[in-house]
């Protein structure tokens, strides 16, 4: 590897011309080094590294924003609460912290249907939905959901109805944005257990709608 | 800049390909990538808004060819470098050979979870009054900074409406400078589609969150 010129830009040689496996591997091992480095220098603890991890694979996810959604389709005055001071609603459930600190819920219904871009990097709820998808950070999704929302629906499979309004919202400051999905059809009284089952975190970006529960075979006596 | 990350309104790039039951982290080096980031982050030797401007000045191709990851990784490494925290010849050997340089402070296992719940507010108290309101008929200035900015392209010299203020907030055109965070008035403003990108949107409106120096009355 040449990395031993100086140069900011010496990477790019690594990068363009070696494409396919070895280049994850190329990866790890610039990565691993890296780390022993900073450890070596005292700037980072790779315990506290191990904790930030663990923290975003097993204890942050769209399981957390799903409570929210559940909670608000639910109680109507949690809902009236989220919608005028989301950062204070969602965390009352103890969703706070790093790239959730401003947020602002956006209700989707029958005639708004919100989605939820960030075109300059990829800026994301992450106490409520996570570290976002590929797809989320993607180019594609990038530049096309602010100009053809509905051609990023359909990429999702969703088709809405022609005269439903659709509003982009771009995340370039740290406001952070979490879509309220219209309630499904047949479902009022459910617990917020239940409720929550049918939360997808792609109705919470905008590109998806919450699922919609089959129909009861055995009828109730 | 107008660099190759702001990408809003641009064409050909394909089809968004979702990715059924996808994991956190695709590959383990991602793991690590991430979390240096993080904690380097955590240090103090730079803020949110310079790790911005250092991740969108790669250089293009390398930008558009890269994962998200990879990105964040060289970004950091372009960071370390600048601050003199460590050199390349270290970067090759992963071996330190000089001295560490005083860092602001280290993000300590022991802190891990006060400060993932703290997160870091960019709300500041400014002097003064915002000059909009919601409702306010706004127009974005045409503008075309060569350093870091938060106003994408495609909202540049066009009419919107004031939906909503934040208070003042971190300025990021100011702080990727590292000499001052400069707060300022935020707000979302709403740009009707068509006056973005005339009859060829499938979009009604978009809303853009802008710092009241991107914004005259109109």
């Amino acid at each position: 590897m040449g990395h031993d010129h100086d140069h900011d830009h010496d990477h790019d040689h690594d990068h363009g011309h070696d494409h396919g496996g070895s280049e994850l591997s190329e990866m790890d091992l610039r990565v691993r080094a890296l780390e022993s480095l900073l450890v070596e220098k005292g700037y980072v603890d790779p315990a506290a590294m191990d904790l930030l991890i663990e923290n975003y694979e097993t204890r942050v996810g769209p399981h957390n924003g799903a409570r929210v959604v559940a909670k608000a389709w639910a109680d109507a005055r949690y809902r009236e609460w989220l919608l005028a001071d989301a950062t204070a609603a969602i965390a009352s459930l103890g969703y706070t912290g790093r790239q959730g600190e401003h947020m602002v819920a956006l209700p989707n219904s029958a005639r708004v249907h919100n989605m939820v871009v960030c075109t300059l990097c990829s800026c994301y709820p992450w106490p409520v939905l996570g570290l976002p998808p590929v797809w989320y950070k993607s180019a594609p999704y990038r530049a096309r959901a602010v100009i053809d929302p509905r051609g990023v629906l359909a990429d999702f499979g969703v088709r809405l109805p022609d005269d439903v309004e659709v509003r982009v919202w771009d995340s370039t400051a740290e406001i952070r944005y979490l879509v309220l999905p219209a309630q499904p059809p047949g479902t009022d009284g459910w617990s917020e257990e239940r409720l929550a089952t049918l939360v997808t975190r792609d109705s919470m970006i905008g590109t998806g709608l919450a699922r919609t529960p089959e129909p009861r075979t055995t009828a109730s006596p | 800049m107008n660099g190759v990350h702001d990408m809003g309104g641009m064409q050909d790039f394909g089809a968004v390909t979702p990715e059924a039951d996808e994991p956190w982290f695709h590959h383990a080096w991602e793991r690590r990538a991430f979390a240096l980031t993080l904690a380097m982050g955590a240090t103090g030797a730079w803020n949110l808004d310079q790790a911005r401007s250092a991740r969108e000045s790669l250089p293009p191709a390398r930008y558009l060819a890269s994962t998200y990851y990879e990105i964040w990784f060289g970004g950091m490494e372009v960071l370390l470098r600048e601050r003199g925290l460590v050199n390349a010849a270290e970067i090759a050997a992963g071996r330190m050979q000089e001295p560490a340089r005083p860092i602001p402070r280290r993000l300590d296992a022991g802190n891990v979870a006060s400060a993932l719940a703290l997160g870091a507010s960019t709300r500041r108290t400014i002097p003064g009054a915002p000059q909009f309101a919601p409702g306010d008929a706004v127009r974005t200035m045409n503008v075309n900074p060569p350093t870091h900015t938060r106003l994408p392209r495609y909202c540049r010299g066009k009419p919107g409406t004031i939906v909503a203020m934040h208070g003042a907030h971190v300025y990021p055109d100011v702080n990727s400078t590292g000499r001052d965070e400069a707060p300022q008035w935020l707000y979302t403003v709403r740009f009707a589609a068509r006056d973005l990108w005339g009859p060829h949107t499938s979009a009604d409106a978009v809303h853009v969150d802008c710092f009241e120096p991107y914004l005259e009355a109109r």
